[in-house]
């Protein structure tokens, strides 16, 4: 866990155009929020590498567990008829 | 999943290229391999601001400055994506930068040399961030995600810096023949330095073998050395500089390595001076903070 003294740490998200998600880039330490958009924007985007950026605790994240990825993922694989290549369609009927 | 079996494993996912992520399982030892290398390249690039900081008052014309500034600015955004990513094996940021202070971590040796004249600018732009490109490029493909990633950002800005460095050579070579001479006495004293950036010979290497079974690393330093050599030289040439002929004195990147370099004691002395001045700027920011959010939690 941090020590004492260190400032909160913040994970940063950057919207590099109008269009796109934001993305992950990395994190940053911070007192607050105010201060951690202000440092993520001298850090991350000092080229005008993003129009928006969020900011969010490290620790309110949650994220599931690679350990578990398989059973946590398993019940698409059997659904193979969510995907379009799953039906066979005769060639004389176009645009479908 | 046992040890053993998880350890199998972890190596199949390296060998089939794929990337490892903070939550994923690795050895110990990968873990470990990586805080150390990971802080080892954060330290040097937030010590890496000092041999160029000090020209940022002197340097030549106000365009030179702003350049000069930017490009120092870059190399402590390098350290912070670094540190963060390196944040992501376990450890703080707080931690890492307690062990520089105290003497107890390393940096690349070549921020342990002076920079007596305007032309060491130029050589260090252009040597140094070169040689640190080279070894760069192949660790955007490195087997850590975080690592990787926080190395393609900073690969994209490098170019900018080996480049400014070649253009302040570029000037000082067109220059008079007092200009000549300082260009030509900076590549005398980086050189060697440089060339001592890609590590010691591949057969005196420790850790290089298990570093490539684990794709942290690509190329040999020997392989890297020789591809900095062979883009440099025909630079220097065109500049009208001589490269210096002769051996790397490997005995001198030791007695560097060992804390006996030229500025050893001073970059740690200006690293503890600004940690310490900057103390309670640190401390009153989250006073203020941690006051605001007590405040905004009685408004309510
Ligand atoms: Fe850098
Ligand atoms: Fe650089």
């Amino acid at each position: 866990m941090t020590s004492s003294n260190d400032w909160p740490l913040y994970e940063v998200f950057i919207r590099a155009r109008g269009g796109l998600d934001h993305k992950h880039v990395g994190s940053i330490h911070a007192t607050d929020e105010r201060m951690a958009l202000e440092h993520a924007r001298d850090v991350y985007t000092r080229r005008q590498e993003g129009v928006s950026i969020w900011v969010v605790r490290s620790s309110a994240i949650v994220a599931s567990d690679p350990s578990d990825a398989e059973a946590f993922f398993e019940p698409a694989r059997d659904k193979v008829y969510r995907h379009p290549t799953f039906y066979d369609i005769p060639d004389e009927v176009k645009t479908l | 999943m046992d040890t053993a079996a998880l350890a199998e494993r972890f190596q199949a996912r390296i060998d089939a290229d794929e990337r490892i992520e903070p939550k994923d399982w690795m050895p110990d030892a990968y873990r470990r391999t990586l805080i150390r290398q990971m802080s080892q390249h954060a330290h040097s690039e937030i010590v890496g601001m000092l041999p160029e900081g000090n020209w940022i008052t002197r340097a030549p014309t106000l365009k030179r400055k702003a350049i000069l500034m930017a490009k120092v600015q870059d190399e402590g955004g390098h350290g912070a994506y670094l540190y963060g990513a390196t944040e992501t094996l376990g450890v703080t940021r707080d931690a890492l930068i307690e062990e520089l202070l105290a003497g107890a971590a390393r940096y690349s040796s070549i921020f342990n040399y002076p920079t007596p004249t305007w032309a060491d600018i130029g050589a260090i732009g252009w040597l140094v961030d070169g040689a640190a490109i080279m070894n760069q490029i192949p660790l955007c493909r490195c087997s850590y995600g975080p690592y990787a990633r926080a190395m393609v950002r900073i690969c994209k800005e490098e170019s900018f810096h080996q480049r400014q460095g070649y253009d302040i050579m570029l000037a000082l070579a067109r220059g008079t023949d007092a200009q000549r001479r300082m260009a030509q006495e900076a590549l005398d004293r980086w050189w060697w330095p440089a060339l001592m950036m890609f590590g010691p010979p591949d057969a005196d290497s420790k850790h290089s073998a298990q570093s490539m079974r684990w794709r942290i690393k690509r190329f040999s330093n020997d392989e890297l050395r020789r591809r900095f050599i062979e883009f440099t030289v025909p630079q220097a040439e065109y500049l009208g500089l001589a490269v210096p002929q002769g051996e790397i004195d490997w005995s001198e990147f030791e007695q560097v390595l060992a804390g006996h370099g030229p500025c050893n004691r001073e970059r740690i002395a200006a690293r503890r001076r600004a940690h310490e001045s900057g103390r309670w700027v640190r401390e009153a920011a989250l006073a203020w903070a941690d006051k605001q959010r007590s405040k905004r939690r009685e408004a309510v």
